[in-house]
């Protein structure tokens, strides 16, 4: 028997009897990042490949909805905070140690870079259009003189963003679930593959899909790779580790997790894909749905158990 | 100079004075707390065991709290005090989630709050409330630089133990078992 009891004093709401002071906001931004992440990925690689021409949603359409996404995720950050009017400190400080400090500052880059993209690409959606002020059309032409660097930058970014959605777990010590750094590149990977099922939905065009459906099909068995050795680092770790792991492995997030995440958002959305590749008609809103819904319901399920896995004392 | 607390969890009986203390001095807010009392019992009977720590933040050498804050709000004070300041809080969280020990809460009022070791009160040569109110006197507070000190004696002289120190914090609140 090993057992403890709280005699006084922790009644905290907000600690006790678990450590949730991380609610909706936090998951859903760090899906909304990665989704944003995975869509310039795939942007600024083609057009750095140059393949602008072949694969239009992917370089074009699909980033319109970006700007979009990212200010629906940061305002989500900002509901997160409890100090709201006080946000503005994240850009008076730069903080290398910290990777909340590293989030503010690579979204303060990667907005206004999508922003300026959607802006140089503005005529695709509407044709002949005027802009009401000369400084759009001056951003227009410079983006589109220096197309390429601006891709480099970009493809860079979407990068550092995608993986900080995962190192912004994985830097707590404290939490034994979070603390692994496969969390960081599975997080990406992850991310990369939702913005790979974005840009397969939102195509039209049989070439474009089919490759997309094939980057799909590989990210997923990337994805299905780190989350295997997730789960072979944690059961070869310390008691706090295999513990949490315990909490996938039986406990409370078995069903979801295997369930939810691994076989509807995973295996299905890759068994569809392969039979579409096959020559089956399915239908692509399906596996591409699963494919966002999984993605989503992975990290509401890894932020809410990291908050319940801690360190035994 | 180190600060240090130095709890006899021999001598403790577990009445929460030290808790009621801290919310008293500090005006903690009805419902939060800085520090709080866990009864640990071990074992099967007729081999029981039982331990009593009063828990507070541990003011570590190498905190992850300082290390995940954005703006800087977390920081060390002189002694190796860590302490938060208010204005330059944005109420992220980050650190209550990098806490092992939990010892964070968010304030109603827009920030993270947490034991200082009555830092206001050493300035005045005085010791932590909890501490001076123990009615066991099973807190010990001084400097661990200072060889003449109680609590440098203490732990040359009993067994003693941190929390959870395979985290690597390094804490600066030791229990003496």
């Amino acid at each position: 028997m090993d057992e403890e009891i709280i005699i006084s004093g922790r009644m905290n709401p907000k600690i006790d009897p678990i450590l949730a002071i991380w609610g909706w906001e936090i998951p859903l931004y760090l899906f909304l990042g990665g989704l944003a992440a995975g869509i310039l990925f795939f942007a600024a690689l083609y057009t750095i490949l140059g393949r602008e021409k072949e694969l239009p949603t992917a370089v074009r359409k699909a980033t319109f909805i970006v700007p979009a996404i990212l200010v629906i995720g940061l305002f989500a950050l900002f509901l997160d905070l409890k100090n709201k009017l006080y946000f503005w400190q994240l850009y008076t400080t730069i903080r290398l140690e910290s990777p909340m400090s590293w989030g503010a500052w690579v979204l303060m880059l990667v907005t206004p870079l999508s922003i300026v993209w959607c802006v140089a690409y503005w005529r695709d959606l509407v044709p002949n259009w005027k802009f009401k002020v000369e400084w759009l059309e001056f951003i227009e032409k410079q983006v589109n003189k220096y197309r390429k660097p601006l891709a480099w930058v970009m493809i860079v970014s979407s990068v550092i963003l995608g993986i900080y959605t995962g190192i912004l777990l994985s830097a707590f010590n404290a939490r034994p679930l979070w603390n692994t750094s496969i969390l960081g590149p599975l997080f990406l990977v992850s991310g990369l593959s939702t913005g790979a099922a974005v840009i397969m939905w939102m195509s039209k065009d049989h070439l474009e899909r089919t490759l997309f459906s094939k980057i799909d099909l590989i990210l997923i068995g990337i994805e299905i790779f780190f989350i295997i050795h997730l789960f072979m680092g944690f059961l070869a770790s310390n008691a706090a580790q295999i513990e949490a792991a315990q909490l996938f492995l039986g406990g409370a997030y078995t069903l979801p997790f295997w369930g939810g995440v691994v076989v509807l958002g995973l295996l299905v959305p890759a068994i569809l894909e392969i039979m579409e590749l096959r020559g089956k008609r399915i239908p692509v809103a399906l596996p591409a749905f699963l494919i966002l819904l999984g993605g989503m319901v992975f990290r509401f399920i890894m932020v809410d158990a990291g908050q319940l896995s801690k360190y035994l004392y | 100079m180190r600060y240090a607390m130095v709890i006899d969890t021999k001598k403790c009986v577990g009445c929460s004075d030290c808790v009621v203390a801290c919310q008293n001095e500090n005006r903690v807010p009805i419902g939060y707390c800085r520090d709080w009392v866990i009864e640990h019992a071990k074992g099967t009977f007729p081999n029981v065991s039982i331990e009593l720590r009063s828990e507070r933040c541990n003011h570590c050498e190498n905190s992850p709290c300082v290390r995940c804050c954005p703006t800087g709000a977390s920081h060390y004070e002189d002694g190796g005090l860590v302490k938060v300041t208010r204005h330059e809080c944005i109420g992220c969280g980050a650190c209550v989630q990098s806490c092992p020990y939990d010892a964070r809460y968010s304030h109603p009022d827009g920030f993270v709050d947490k034991c200082t070791f009555c830092h206001h009160r050493l300035q005045e040569g005085k010791l932590p409330s909890c501490v001076s109110v123990c009615p066991t006197e099973c807190m010990y507070f001084g400097d661990l630089d200072d060889k003449e000190s109680k609590v440098y004696q203490l732990l040359q002289n009993r067994n003693w133990k941190i929390l959870a120190p395979e985290v690597g914090t390094k804490p600066h609140v030791y229990y003496l078992i």
